[in-house]
């Protein structure tokens, strides 16, 4: 690995002052991403951009019909936050499913999201949710906010300080591990929201997606049956050699309908 | 080269060290504490499990800078003197370990399971264990220990 | 008193406080005085032509103290990698064996063959500087995968290798096989894989190497399972340094399933190497370098046909398997696929005849050797597998059919004909074992209950035997082995009666420093507390053969017990002398030596004061001290076996297979220590059952491998197993002092069948006939989906 200048500022403010002065800065959140990448060298930056002493990123509160999560808040911290629990019982189990406990101990929410991994956990349930990603300039649907594989909205300097999660009536997140990385090879959100039913899917495309066909059907019958013919196109999904692109489709379909079967769990 | 100040099992250290220095490193060539091991170079293994903040943390994916200012234990820091800590005793009594080389992690992270849960049933076990792979055990009798080192710390119940 | 702690004992193991306090003493634990550090610069190409090799940048950077490469290998004279095992063709020519230099010479042969070495003052400026030194390759057509390396217009790995072949090798009547199948009323054929597997230790290999230039001597600390086979290999035919020179220590070792037995290159290089910096020189690999360089298992391509007659009685076995061997022969790369293989294919059954043809195959991929069971999972996944297809075609229960068929306890020693001699078994008694373990009746109600969840609930078997205690000296050599295969051991009782062992074996997780403690218990009536087991340094042990082919208990153990009888019986003269008695009428017992029929005797700890200590002492006729050596070579292999049972649930949706039931029953002689007998059993089935359904070691047909990562190559995990139920029957074995057989492969052979047949017994009712390791969700699927179209 590269050596690199280290700063771990006390302010969203510092830090992004500090990242708009080094144009080859990364932020390192949890790091449970970065250091991989850095170790195997794929990425060199001049300078890292801790953003571990920033206190008022590490907040879960409910404001009115949102659950605020802060973006430096642990997968486990998420998992286990009785705030979470009590409102969004389909994000605890996901967060609680996303890697291992280790992982779970240092990823946080905002280092996941802004990564943007296209087998990552989180994106299904932010989309699903209609969740809104709060950074240091604006605030961003969730839908506009992953671009592409790897890639978001988010401008170099930005950075994300928060998501906020509207509490659905119901909600429920089933995945398809990948065997050996324990990503999702396909992770499945429904959600019967106050915008109407969504189905996120994570893993199985280049960057999460809603189903159309699925959030239709169910609007109109909110069970598992209710996805009986619905298929999905393997041409705009991903294969490699855990699942091929046409396994991937069937797995949608099959683990949207668990998904939609445990919300009525 | 930056200085760099870690607490490691209840003593304080300042290595000079590059900031690209992992915490493992750290660890391993600058503080001789090898029980940490290294297993894979993708965060997959766990061998280099330990606790930071009493949470388990892979070491190879954390930088040693990151780790200022948090207590951390190692499994040379496991024990009180000569006596094994429960987890640790447990291992040897149901053959928890084989090669040894997994076990340091295994134990580590184990410990932060029978913390936060004193009753872990086998499939909370072993789902918990995901993030350790050991290839001489099966784990048939790791999570025999961890169960063995919970009934242990609920007193024998 | 004494076998508190004796043979047949859960003693705990002595060696886990070390490990568990983290002062276990690794390879890479161990830094040295003024200690560099190499990086090996590897090739990206599955086959390639070498041109210029420029390090002027590397040497140029920071910290780096030198760049060797394939010129410097030969101009210093060092030999190639030597293969430790011959094989003759059918006609009885001579293998292909190719040259293997330590650092690749002209060309590469597949991707990871080492090109340079780097050595500097740390590991971060070697693996920096490596990324400098500029290698122009020139790509040559090659081929990665077994299947396609066979065709006939396959790119060549070597010259010399006409169609890849390495050799082509048979065993058998092929006469009397092609009679018995012209007589039987069914053939059943069956075409298999056994999927290659990459061993993963979880100790990554690492060699540190020292050159002393005062006293001329070398130092090699390894990641080995023989240290003794290691020194002699460099001593004969790499570094060319006499025996005497060249130490060899294999400290405490991660793990090692067959992948750390080879003499690998890195080894002769960080101790070569060491003596031209002056200075020692470290290596250690990182997981995706362990990917490409350690020698990875199995990878055979196999047909097999099974002649019945009518009333389901075998007849005859014809069988031909292409076994690949890599880019080069790795140490006991040939013995593998032919004499640890083809040699089992008679397995717990009475075949009236065998045939076998094993072609041996080059590919552009990293050397395969033994891994686990070596040869013995091959050969009973393909038996197995052929079996329990026989059983479904001629509709005759799968318990059924193989009780008709199993070698009757009566019949042994059992000769059968593929050169093998059983010496004892009882094959039915490990079958009932089982059957009630798994409660066998009851699966219907299970499957039942099963199917109420939509799930597919699946029961699988295999009966199997192995051959281990490797091996009869005279026996191997007569079949190519270029070493002997005895075990050496030294007993040194100490003046007060405590007793040091020194083994040739070499303990990294068999827990040999508790059992061989328990021996001495066993047969002098000493605590373990006083007995200290020594291993894995050349030093200090006189020689040894080490850890593999599941010998250290049979073989090593029998060397300690021949050791100890030299022992009790120079005892006996000099208790006779202080008892005043005839050494006829002395007796060794409890921990004392008596005059038969009275109650005078003398403690054994009191007969070493003496050995020591000879004031008064039989001098004349016997020499002070109490230390014996003895080197065993065995008689015969040893034969153990036994029945697997796995059941499986199969999620017909997803195709993900669970493991929900394991229980086996195996028959693996004397047992020293049930508790470490039973981890074995463990850690073999996490193996065989990873094989079976999570791993595969994938090459791409230009020799890429596409997953050489824990992020894509999957390791069985705690929460992908059940808890195991594991039995024994002990049939003691015949032709060693401790009537032991070895348990250390046990599982990793005979389970994998079972598990496929449990995932194809799930899947029978949707008509599928047929799946490969590893069984993974979208095969599942795929088959699933496939019956539906068919059917």
């Amino acid at each position: 690995m590269k050596d690199f200048q280290f700063h771990r500022p006390a302010t969203v403010k510092d830090a992004v002052a500090l990242m708009t002065s080094r144009p080859e800065a990364k932020y390192l959140s949890g790091g449970q991403s970065l250091l991989p990448v850095l170790k195997l060298e794929l990425a060199e930056p001049s300078d890292l951009i801790s953003l571990a002493g920033i206190a008022e990123l590490r907040e879960v509160r409910v404001d009115g019909a949102n659950v605020v999560i802060g973006a430096l808040v642990t997968h486990d911290g998420v998992h286990r936050s009785a705030e979470v629990q009590k409102h969004l019982p389909a994000l605890a189990t996901l967060a609680g499913s996303i890697g291992d406990a280790q992982v779970r101990n240092r990823g946080t929410l905002g280092g996941s999201v802004a990564h943007a991994d296209p087998s990552a956990d989180y994106p299904a349930a932010l989309v699903a949710l209609g969740a809104t990603v709060v950074t240091s300039q604006r605030k961003i649907a969730a839908e506009d906010f992953f671009t592409g594989l790897f890639e978001s909205c988010l401008a170099r300097e930005e950075l994300v300080t928060a998501v906020h999660f509207p509490i659905p009536k119901r909600a429920a997140y089933v995945k398809f591990a990948h065997r050996a990385s324990k990503y999702a090879l396909v992770g499945v959100m429904v959600a019967e929201t106050a915008a109407g039913v969504r189905v996120a899917v994570t893993g199985a495309g280049p960057k999460v997606f809603r189903v159309a066909a699925m959030e239709a059907a169910l609007s109109k019958s909110f069970a598992p049956a209710a996805l009986d013919g619905i298929s999905m196109d393997p041409d705009e999904l991903s294969g490699d050699a855990e699942a091929s692109a046409e396994f991937r489709a069937h797995l949608v379909g099959v683990i949207a309908k668990r998904a939609v079967a445990a919300c009525a769990a | 080269m930056p200085t760099i100040r870690l607490r490691v099992n209840g003593k304080g250290h300042s290595i000079e060290c590059s900031s690209s220095t992992l915490l493992v490193e750290a660890l391993r060539e600058h503080l001789r504490l090898t029980g940490t091991h290294v297993g894979c170079d993708t965060s997959q293994c766990g061998a280099c499990t330990v606790h930071v903040d009493g949470r388990s943390v892979k070491s190879c994916t954390m930088l040693a800078v990151e780790a200022e200012g948090a207590e951390l234990t190692t499994i040379e820091g496991l024990a009180k003197g000569s006596e094994l800590h429960p987890m640790q005793a447990a291992f040897q009594e149901c053959h928890g370990l084989q090669c040894g080389f997994c076990t340091p992690g295994m134990v580590m992270s184990a410990t932060e399971l029978v913390g936060r849960n004193q009753d872990p049933s086998e499939s909370e076990i072993r789902h918990w264990l995901e993030g350790n792979l050991c290839r001489c055990t099966g784990y048939h009798n790791i999570v025999r220990a961890v169960q063995t080192c919970a009934r242990t710390m609920r007193g024998g119940k | 008193m004494a076998n508190a702690q004796g043979i047949g004992a859960s003693v705990k193991r002595k060696e886990d406080r070390r490990f568990l306090l983290g002062k276990g003493q690794y390879t890479d634990d161990l830094t040295l005085p003024d200690q560099a550090h190499a990086v090996f610069v590897r090739s990206p190409y599955a086959h390639a032509t070498i041109g210029k090799i420029d390090a002027t940048a590397a040497l140029a950077a920071p910290g780096v103290l030198a760049v060797l490469t394939g010129d410097d290998v030969a101009a210093d004279g060092l030999g190639g990698i030597p293969c430790g095992w011959a094989v003759k063709n059918k006609d009885g020519s001579d293998m292909v064996e190719p040259p293997h230099p330590s650092l690749a010479q002209g060309k590469v042969r597949h991707v990871g063959d080492p090109v340079a070495m780097v050595i500097a003052e740390s590991k971060a400026a070697a693996k920096a500087a490596a990324k400098l030194v500029d290698i122009d390759y020139d790509a040559l057509p090659a081929t990665g995968l077994l299947a396609d390396a066979i065709q006939p217009d396959a790119p060549q790995v070597w010259e010399q290798a006409k169609g890849n072949v390495c050799f082509d090798w048979h065993i058998g009547d092929e006469a009397a096989t092609d009679a018995a199948f012209a007589k039987a009323a069914h053939v059943v054929e069956l075409d298999l894989v056994n999927n290659r597997v990459a061993p993963n230790a979880m100790e990554p290999r690492a060699a540190n190497g020292h050159y002393d230039a005062a006293s001329d001597n070398y130092t090699l600390y390894t990641t080995s399972q023989n240290p003794h086979l290691i020194r002699l290999l460099m001593a004969a035919f790499t570094l060319h340094v006499p025996e005497h020179k060249l130490r060899v220590v294999a400290p405490d070792v991660g793990g090692g399933f067959g992948s750390k037995i080879f003499h690998y290159a890195e080894e002769l290089l960080v101790t070569w190497a060491s003596r031209r910096v002056g200075r020692p020189v470290k290596w250690t690999a990182e997981r995706s370098e362990s990917f490409v360089t350690d020698a990875h298992g199995r990878d055979h391509i196999s047909k097999a046909r099974l002649a019945v007659d009518a009333n389901g009685k075998f007849l005859g076995l014809r069988v031909h398997t292409y076994a690949n061997m890599g880019a080069y022969l790795s140490t006991f790369a040939p013995a593998v696929p032919t004499y640890l293989y083809a040699t089992l294919l008679s397995g717990p059954y009475d075949f009236p005849a065998i045939y076998a043809e094993v072609k041996a195959i080059f590919t552009n991929t990293v050397a395969l050797d033994a891994y686990r069971g070596a040869g013995r999972p091959e050969a009973t996944y393909l038996l197995e597998r052929l079996v329990e297809t026989a059983a479904r075609q001629l509709k005759i229960d799968r318990v059924e059919l193989r009780r008709r068929n199993l070698i009757k306890p009566e019949q042994f020693p059992y000769q059968t004909q593929v050169a093998l001699q059983y010496d004892i078994g009882n094959y039915q008694a490990t079958l009932d074992m089982a059957l009630a373990a798994i409660k066998y009746d009851e699966f219907g109600a299970r499957q039942a209950a099963s199917a109420a969840r939509g799930k597919l609930r699946g029961l699988g078997m295999s009966t199997y035997i192995e051959a281990c205690g490797i091996a009869p000296s005279a026996l191997v050599g007569a079949l190519g082995a270029r070493a002997g295969l005895y075990e050496a051991a030294n007993v040194r009782v100490h003046p007060t009666g405590s007793v040091t062992v020194f083994t040739g074996t070499h303990s990294h997780g068999q827990g040999h420093e508790t059992t061989f403690a328990q021996l001495i218990a066993d047969r002098l009536g000493v605590s373990t507390d006083q007995v200290e087991v020594v291993h894995g340094d050349t030093d200090r042990i006189p020689f040894g053969m080490g850890t593999y082919g599941s010998r250290s208990a049979s073989v090593g153990g029998s060397a300690i017990v021949k050791a100890l009888d030299k022992i009790v019986d120079k005892g006996k003269k000099i208790a006779a002398h202080l008892l005043e008695a005839s050494v006829g009428d002395i007796e060794f017992k409890d921990g004392a030596y008596r005059v038969v029929g009275t109650d005078r005797q003398k403690a054994f700890g009191e007969v070493a004061f003496a050995a020591y200590v000879p004031h008064n002492y039989p001098i004349e006729t016997v020499e002070p001290g109490l230390e014996e050596s003895a080197f065993y070579d065995p008689k015969n292999f040893t034969f153990p076996g036994g029945t697997h049972f796995v059941e499986v649930e199969v999620d017909p949706e997803t195709g993900v297979v669970d493991v929900v039931d394991v229980a086996i029953a195996d028959d693996v002689g004397v047992i020293i220590n049930p508790m470490i007998v039973d981890g074995q059993a463990h850690g073999g089935l996490a193996q065989g059952i990873g094989q079976a359904l999570y791993e595969e070691a994938v090459y791409d047909s230009d020799g890429q491998l596409s997953n050489g990562s824990y992020m894509s190559y999957c390791m069985p995990r705690a929460a992908d197993l059940p808890m195991f139920k594991v039995g024994n029957h002990v049939t003691a074995c015949t032709h060693n002092p401790l009537g032991i057989k070895g348990v250390g492969e046990v599982g990793a052979i005979g389970v994998p069948p079972a598990v496929i047949n449990a995932v194809l017994d799930a899947l029978a009712p949707l008509g599928v006939t047929d799946i490969s390791m590893p069984a993974t969700p979208e095969k599942v699927w795929r088959a699933i989906a496939a019956a539906k179209k068919g059917g």
